[in-house]
């Protein structure tokens, strides 16, 4: 069993700028009583304010200054919402292309996508470029809202058109499940309830769809044990245990593992979560392991047990730039994977991902928000799984090395779509 | 596959949020020269506190505590400050807005007045004079809307400010603390924990906190909608009452500023059972500070403020 239980689900919403997404969580938190009245009287206080009727639901969420004054999303909005049956985190992501990478922020940790779009728009290039990153970040389930059915006379036909296009490309990006629904976030429909606007719809509300949502959680994984090091702990007695989060598969004392990339092969002789020893500590549990071989281990270095992940300074891997400036062949940054950071020299550029037709074409540099593919070269050897096998050993991040800030998001090897 | 600790229990979303918030602490330890914890006294940091304990057992914690100090505490908080810190025997920084007062570097607002935004000068002042890099505190998004945007590491640059709109990507678990000299980051491993959680697990690893949590009774006067203790830092005005009540307080920030709830709650799953169906935001029904505008704490954040 995982840490990781299914209680307790991560969203993260998806979709473009004025399709709804806030009033639809809005919704969601006022429509199940998540809000204390005093956040919902600043709510309703500054939708008077700025003369836009008596509730603006996309206030719950949109909290920065500036996105009060432009009317949009800026940065994710995490809110927490509990039912009898789940726990949620939900992080209500910005729809604009400049914030793609706030966007990408919200959907790496994930289980489930909800995308919302308008049914008089369809689906919107931003749209199905936020859909194609959490296809690459690994989200496997989605839940569609087709909102504003208000405002089209609650038409199937309008719908249906919307729903087809969806699971085109859902079916495309090889998501596991993608369940669609009509909606009207500015009155209810189908958001809590299910409506009697919508007879020819039989399917479960968006509520009911999160509460039973079979959704894998993010850390699911394909791939043996991983345990990489964040910190030495001295023991009293004069030995050392290595700290960091297990994932992959649970760990137990007596196991035969392997550390990497120095290669050792040892048992674990010692296994303790927080000064408390333990038998054998799950997947998600931010343990302590002690190894049975007298060994020179550290931060950076991984635990592992069969099937072991390959150790290379070589891999193609899947990036989002984020960065300002383009990103070109040659240029040298730092990356950082598990506990370990490196140099590392972009050695070629391989592709650069069209968003409409999913294929992918030849590029000389990479654009703020364009995914690509790229041949990466790193100073110092890293211990790596590929994404779709592991999550934790499968990514990294690129960054400035002048100014430190975190330009791409990167996944060892690609997705099966590409 | 079960789990086995050796005090078996089933695992449920607290094992989560603990499991994750000891994470982001040993990463920013590794990735930072100098960390310190920002201790409050109050049960955020009290959690922190407890974390952070467990996150680097059997060693003593590779940091210091730092109080803010306005020197208008609550003497239930100060003791209990003073216990927690020898308990876990850690160092004890205290940065004093008394001392940045007397020093000139921010005006006296009066023995009355609020020195909570006082707090930004002296705690930025210290983060300086000692070259912390990282500085952890106890702030959950579920507490304010402009929290709600924050990264669990969160950038300031060297005037220690915040800026909401280029907040750097922070993508899986791989938080990223490098900051050039005189910047430096605020960890926040509690980002995804709601009142509840934080009460919950309070009571499951059956931590010890300040008194003033519990029902009790105390002298209270009815002021900008709130319930104030009566005491050195709060007195009655004209036509204000003085009145003896059976009060808790639900979070602990300057005496002056701080509102007491009605509540006859003196357990901790009495608390529980409050919190799960409060109809009133933890910081609705007791901060001052935070309702002078709808953007109150982000504007306070921008300056620096924890
Ligand atoms: N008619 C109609 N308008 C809606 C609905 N949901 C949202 N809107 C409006 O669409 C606009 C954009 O909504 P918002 O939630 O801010 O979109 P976001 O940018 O995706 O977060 C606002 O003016 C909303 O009031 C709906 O179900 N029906």
């Amino acid at each position: 069993m995982d840490l990781l239980t299914k209680d307790l689900l991560r969203l993260a919403t998806v979709g473009s700028v004025d399709d709804g997404k806030s009033t639809l969580i809005g919704r969601l938190l006022v429509d199940t009583r998540q809000l204390f009245d005093d956040q919902l009287d600043a709510v309703v206080a500054a939708s008077e304010k700025r003369g836009v009727g008596d509730l603006d639901l996309s206030f719950v969420t949109d909290g920065l200054r500036a996105e009060r004054e432009q009317g949009i999303t800026i940065d994710v909005a995490y809110r927490y919402a509990t039912t009898p049956t789940r726990k949620f985190i939900i992080a209500d992501c910005p729809g604009h292309v400049t914030y793609t990478r706030n966007m990408a922020t919200g959907a790496s940790s994930a289980d489930l996508a909800l995308v919302v779009l308008d049914v008089a728009t369809g689906l919107k290039e931003q749209t199905r470029r936020h859909l194609c990153i959490a296809a690459l970040l690994g989200v496997r389930a989605v839940i569609v809202a087709v909102n504003k059915m208000d405002a089209v006379g609650w038409s199937e036909v309008a719908y249906r058109g919307v729903v087809d296009e969806v699971d085109t490309l859902a079916r495309e990006l090889g998501f596991a499940s993608a369940t669609s629904i009509p909606v009207s976030a500015l009155l209810g429909d189908n958001v809590v309830e299910t409506s009697s606007n919508t007879p020819w719809y039989e399917g479960p509300s968006v509520l009911e769809a999160l509460e039973t949502s079979e959704a894998e959680t993010w850390t699911t994984a394909a791939s043996g044990a991983r345990l990489p090091i964040q910190w030495v702990l001295r023991q009293p007695g004069g030995g050392r245990t290595y700290a960091g989060m297990i994932n992959g598969e649970p760990l137990e004392i007596g196991a035969t593992v392997v550390l990497l990339p120095q290669g050792v092969e040892t048992t674990i002789n010692a296994l303790n979560f927080g000064g408390e020893s333990l038998t054998s500590a799950p997947v998600g549990l931010a343990a302590d392991v002690g190894l049975a071989a007298e060994t020179d281990a550290g931060r950076g270095d991984l635990i592992a047990t069969a099937p072991l992940p390959r150790v290379t300074n070589d891999f193609t891997a899947t990036l989002c730039w984020f960065g300002d400036r383009p990103l070109e062949t040659g240029q040298r940054l730092r990356l950082k994977h598990t506990t370990k950071s490196t140099p590392v020299r972009v050695e070629a550029l391989t592709g650069l991902v069209d968003i409409e037709t999913l294929r992918v074409r030849e590029c000389a540099a990479l654009d703020t928000n364009d995914i690509g593919l790229a041949r990466l070269v790193t100073a110092d050897p890293l211990v790596v799984d590929d994404y779709h096998v592991n999550r934790v050993t499968g990514s990294f991040v690129l960054i400035d090395d002048v100014t430190n800030a975190t330009v791409a998001a990167g996944m060892v090897g690609h997705a099966s779509f590409l | 596959m079960e789990l086995s600790l050796q005090t078996p229990r089933a695992t449920d979303h607290l094992d989560v949020l603990e499991s994750h918030a000891l994470f982001i602490m040993r990463e920013v330890v590794a990735e930072c020269e100098r960390p310190v914890l920002l201790f409050s006294g109050g049960k955020d940091s009290a959690v922190l506190l407890h974390l952070a304990v467990k996150a680097f057992a059997p060693q003593r914690l590779p940091f210091a505590v730092m109080h803010v100090d306005t020197g208008q505490n609550f003497p239930e908080v100060l003791a209990f400050r003073d216990r927690a810190v020898a308990r876990v025997g850690a160092k004890l920084v205290v940065a004093s807005v008394q001392a940045s007062i007397d020093q000139g570097r921010v005006r006296d607002p009066g023995p009355m007045g609020s020195r909570n935004r006082l707090q930004s000068v002296t705690l930025l002042d210290a983060i300086t004079t000692h070259g912390f890099d990282a500085a952890f505190g106890g702030a959950r998004r579920d507490e304010d809307k402009a929290r709600a945007k924050e990264r669990v590491l969160s950038f300031r640059n060297a005037f220690g400010q915040w800026d909401p709109r280029a907040q750097r990507p922070e993508l899986w678990q791989l938080y990223q603390g490098k900051v050039n000299p005189g910047e430096h980051v605020r960890a926040f491993p509690l980002s995804d924990w709601t009142e509840l959680d934080v009460w919950q697990y309070i009571a499951r690893e059956e931590m010890d906190l300040p008194s003033i949590y519990f029902a009790h009774e105390r002298e209270v006067l009815a002021r900008d909608g709130m319930w104030l203790a009566v005491g050195e830092f709060v007195e009655p005005r004209p036509g204000e009452n003085v009145e003896t009540k059976t009060v808790r307080f639900r979070t602990v920030g300057d005496a002056n500023c701080t509102g007491a709830v009605l509540s006859g709650a003196t357990t901790l799953e009495a608390i529980i059972d409050e919190v799960a169906v409060a109809n009133v935001s933890e910081r609705g029904a007791t901060r001052a500070d935070d309702k002078f505008s709808e953007t109150a704490m982000e504007d306070r954040k921008r300056e620096g403020y924890f």
